[in-house]
């Protein structure tokens, strides 16, 4: 699937919730079924700034694709990184760097999580993007 | 219902913001550690001094900067009163508790050397700490630390034995913003002085809870932020003995603060305005004075009585909660409660509980090495003022047990 149709299933998937508790809940339960990220890769300099939890972010190339996996001690941002991971992992650095991230706003995960958090939000998708261009750069 | 000489519902009705929704629920107002809410009589008195009076003060000979120059100068003999401190030119206006903590720090440049010993201690706000490390890396001094117990009480017999004639400087918070820990700090300021030592209280978290008598205290500084007491953002009270306001050199050059200036050579102006260089905040120094008028009214004791009373209902209902853990323990504690559910991150339960419309902190709190010192990447804090109730602490209560049951 393209990231474009992945964005479009999430987007079904929490247009399906009526109320806050049933989005966090899928949130939560996404956070906990995100693959663990390899302990080696859980050091400093994979961390994401500007996030209140910690993040882990690790990626790797296979074949002409790139691979996210990631990790957080705060179970919600689990979640989030587990959705963004859904979306962007296993494609195109090239793909990766154009994406829109407009869905963010549709499944009203911006719109409705804490600034410093929606800062943290913003700082993930940054990472996501950083990789695939330093990839892209290898690549060529 | 909480036994108190306090009509809490009509206090709650001077807070227009507590009638608000927060994601369609009432707001439950429970980061007061961090900023204190507004009551419509100071609100009253901003909007006054912008429709009425807004001037620029000490310099005009025309009536609104006459009339201005009197409100606020009257504001800081209120603050002069409320703290009982001896001349009103002790009486320092600054943009809240860091600017005076700098204050002090960047005058005592001159004054330390290779050799000299402060003392800080180990459940310090970041504003107390960053300021006397950048004074020790001018000056070569050495930055000791008084360290605490798992209770988060200052070990004094520690303290004690940390200082001598090196010692200078020794700095400590009244109350502590992440633990709510009370600290002796007439003792703490007793023993300091014994060896020579200057002591500075950073009393931000302390001052909405407690009117200190700084003479009785014998204290050598002492600064407040105004927006911690129901007053406006911007700004708070240095209080420094007038000997040594005397003795530190101006912080800021500018207008104000000055008695001639030539190209060749600039003369000081007298306390306080030596250190008040630029245009102060007029507006919020005469809104200071309205929230000590507010606060008074309702007195300190019936306030501290039913905080007290208030953190101990809430304590027992939290810890009831399986896995709840408080941190902060002190015999002598106000106004915060700082915890963590084994296995549950403090940002989790924090936006949940947000969701919720309860209000509270989640992180470190500015006080890294506390967390440092538990081994805990942070926690929630609920703070609680007198304008909170029992019925709210109940949300609280049911709002994390939500949390827990969402997050676990």
């Amino acid at each position: 699937m393209t990231i474009q149709e992945i964005q479009e299933e999430i987007i079904d998937e929490f247009s399906t919730f009526d109320d806050w508790m049933q989005r966090y809940e899928y949130m939560i339960e996404l956070g906990k079924s995100l693959p663990i990220i390899d302990e080696q890769y859980k050091v400093d300099d994979n961390l994401i700034k500007g996030c209140q939890s910690k993040v882990w972010v690790h990626a790797e190339l296979d074949d002409d694709k790139l691979v996210f996996t990631a990790d957080s001690d705060a179970i919600i941002t689990k979640g989030i990184i587990a959705i963004l991971i859904r979306a962007f992992s296993n494609q195109k650095p090239q793909d990766i760097i154009d994406a829109d991230t407009a869905f963010i706003d549709e499944i009203g995960l911006k719109e409705h999580l804490s600034p410093t958090r929606a800062n943290g939000l913003v700082s993930m998708v940054k990472q996501l993007k950083l990789y695939a261009v330093a990839y892209q750069t290898q690549l060529k | 219902m909480i036994e108190t000489s306090l009509d809490i519902a009509a206090i709650r009705k001077d807070f227009p913001i507590l009638n608000r929704e927060v994601n369609g629920q009432p707001l439950v107002y429970l980061d007061n550690a961090a900023t204190s809410q507004t009551p419509q009589q100071v609100i009253d008195v901003i909007v006054d001094y912008y429709h009425n009076y807004n001037a620029n003060i000490h310099r005009g000979v025309h009536r609104l900067s006459q009339e201005a120059t009197d409100v606020y100068e009257e504001a800081r003999k209120k603050i002069q009163k409320h703290f009982n401190i001896a001349k009103s030119h002790e009486v320092i206006f600054t943009s809240g508790t860091t600017h005076g903590i700098n204050l002090v720090a960047t005058g005592f440049t001159s004054f330390l050397k290779k050799g000299d010993e402060v003392l800080v201690s180990a459940m310090e706000h970041h504003s107390n700490i960053v300021p006397w490390q950048m004074l020790c890396e001018r000056t070569g001094a050495q930055l000791k630390v008084i360290p605490m117990n798992l209770d988060g009480e200052l070990v004094m017999e520690e303290y004690q034995s940390l200082l001598c004639e090196n010692t200078k400087l020794v700095f400590c918070n009244h109350v502590s913003n992440a633990l709510g820990t009370i600290n002796p700090i007439k003792e703490i300021i007793d023993a300091a002085h014994e060896v020579g030592a200057a002591v500075l209280i950073d009393g931000a978290q302390a001052a909405a809870h407690i009117k200190p008598d700084l003479q009785a205290l014998d204290v050598d500084f002492y600064t407040v932020s105004a927006h911690k007491m129901c007053g406006p953002t911007g700004v708070g009270m240095l209080y420094g003995k007038e000997e040594w306001l005397k003795k530190l050199p101006p912080y800021q050059g500018g207008g104000e603060m000055i008695a001639e200036v030539t190209f060749e050579k600039t003369t000081y102006a007298d306390l306080p305005h030596k250190f008040e260089a630029g245009t102060p905040n007029i507006c919020g120094g005469i809104a200071f004075g309205a929230a000590l008028d507010y606060m008074n009214h309702l007195g300190f004791d019936a306030i501290s009585q039913y905080e007290d009373e208030l953190i101990q209902y809430a304590t027992a209902q939290l810890l009831a909660i399986d896995g709840l853990k408080i941190y902060g323990t002190a015999k002598h504690k106000t106004s915060v409660i700082s915890f963590n559910i084994e296995g549950i991150h403090p940002y989790d339960i924090g936006t949940i509980l947000d969701k919720l419309g309860i209000a509270v902190r989640t992180g470190h709190h500015c006080a890294q090495p506390i967390m440092d010192f538990y081994k805990i990447p942070g926690t929630v804090r609920a703070s609680f003022s007198f304008y909170n109730t029992k019925e709210e602490v109940d949300k609280l209560v049911e709002g994390v047990k939500r949390a827990k049951s969402m997050l676990q």
